[in-house]
């Protein structure tokens, strides 16, 4: 037995529940690509992670050029 | 704004289906501005992400469909007096002018700064003064207010390349600007001749169309001179870069197909145009959408073959106006 019960108007606005589920699915999609395109974009990045690495210091970079 | 707004009561909203929410964005419109803004898109110099692209084309699309769903709220009242507009959302009772309202002003913010975040901030803005310009200038202000309503609210219909050029470029150039002449000159023509045949249900409206208010014979002048004066503009973009000579030979057989039509509408009169059920300006405003989409696809087309090198240096000497 079913734990709760559908009323009517659960089966009038499934075909609007599922469009919107849809469209919303569609959105983040699109978000997704998006962040993607322009984070690949450009030159590779590194994040400062708490330890020191000399590639993200710019005096040892410089160093490095001489 | 003006104060004319009909008496009367909305029907009761019953249970909006999906379908009914899509039809509150004008889908015929909007497939008109996803095809314009693809093609201002694909031919402005640069490049975007095929990703960037494709968010840009929605997004410029889903503005377009927020200020058409505003539209719908805002005339409500008039929609369901005229046969055409009956079975729109609101007035047929599927959708509250509530809903209509809340919908449209979220499209609007959402569209604004999705399509700023995917391209930059001049599309953004111009998107967002495009919404402004349909809901606020033309639904609210001009339509009830001057039979030179559709002349100036067509320039929220001219923007989408524009906009797809500005997406790719971040810049507005001579292109640009002329591909939204190109639009903005075709509506007027292009509308009054849907009024000359659908007179009845802007009356009936109290719309203030020129055929309302100036009365038919200065609609049929006022056709003929905004064809005119859209031939220069029409073949001014044949000589910048993003023409070329069969874009040219197309624009002179159209513009000369369509100033023909034009011509043949202003000789005619009242009598003669009901005795043929409007045959000639039904078969002008027919004309004059295939006008638009074939100077689009032209445009198209020259992009596409400007990659040929052959072909590139056969249209470089026509391209007199590519500098500006």
């Amino acid at each position: 037995m079913a734990i709760t019960r559908e009323h009517d108007l659960h089966k009038r606005r499934s075909g609007r529940n599922i469009g919107l589920a849809l469209t919303l699915i569609v959105f983040i999609a699109l978000v997704f690509g998006l962040t993607i395109a322009k984070v690949s974009r450009g030159a590779a990045l590194q994040a400062f992670d708490h330890s020191y690495r000399p590639s993200l210091d710019p005096d040892h970079v410089r160093f490095q050029q001489r | 704004m003006s104060d004319i707004r009909a008496d009367m009561t909305l029907a009761e909203p019953g249970e909006a289906r999906f379908g009914d929410f899509v039809a509150l964005l004008k889908p015929r419109v909007m497939s008109l501005v996803i095809f314009t803004a693809l093609v201002g898109l694909l031919v402005a110099p640069g490049q975007l992400h095929p990703i960037e692209a494709l968010a840009a084309i929605i997004f410029i699309a889903l503005g377009a469909g927020a200020s058409g769903a505003l539209n719908m709220w805002w005339d409500a009242d008039i929609d369901r007096l005229m046969k055409r507009t009956l079975k729109r959302p609101i007035p047929a009772g599927k959708v509250s002018p509530q809903d209509a309202m809340a919908i449209g002003v979220a499209l609007s913010g959402i569209s604004v700064v999705m399509l700023w975040l995917a391209t930059n901030a001049l599309a953004g803005f111009l998107l967002a003064f495009t919404i402004f310009f349909y809901a606020v200038i033309y639904s609210m202000w001009l339509k009830r207010a001057t039979p030179q309503n559709i002349v100036i609210g067509g320039a929220a219909g001219a923007f989408p390349p524009m906009i797809g050029w500005v997406a790719v470029t971040g810049s507005i150039s001579l292109e640009a600007c002329l591909m939204f002449m190109l639009i903005f000159m075709w509506t007027p023509p292009h509308f009054w001749a849907l009024a000359l045949f659908m007179k009845s249900d802007y009356h009936k409206a109290r719309v203030p169309m020129l055929t309302v208010t100036h009365g038919r014979k200065a609609t049929r002048n006022h056709i003929l001179v905004y064809t005119v004066a859209l031939v220069p503009f029409a073949l001014a973009a044949g000589f910048t870069s993003i023409g070329g000579p069969i874009y040219l030979a197309l624009a002179l057989v159209l513009n000369a197909v369509f100033l023909q039509g034009a011509w043949a509408i202003w000789r005619r009169d009242e009598a003669q145009a009901e005795a043929d059920n409007y045959a000639t300006e039904k078969r002008v405003f027919k004309f004059s959408l295939a006008y638009l989409f074939l100077h689009f696809s032209a445009i198209l087309l020259e992009k596409g073959l400007a990659q040929v090198p052959a072909y590139a240096d056969f249209a470089a000497p026509l391209k007199i106006l590519e500098l500006f």
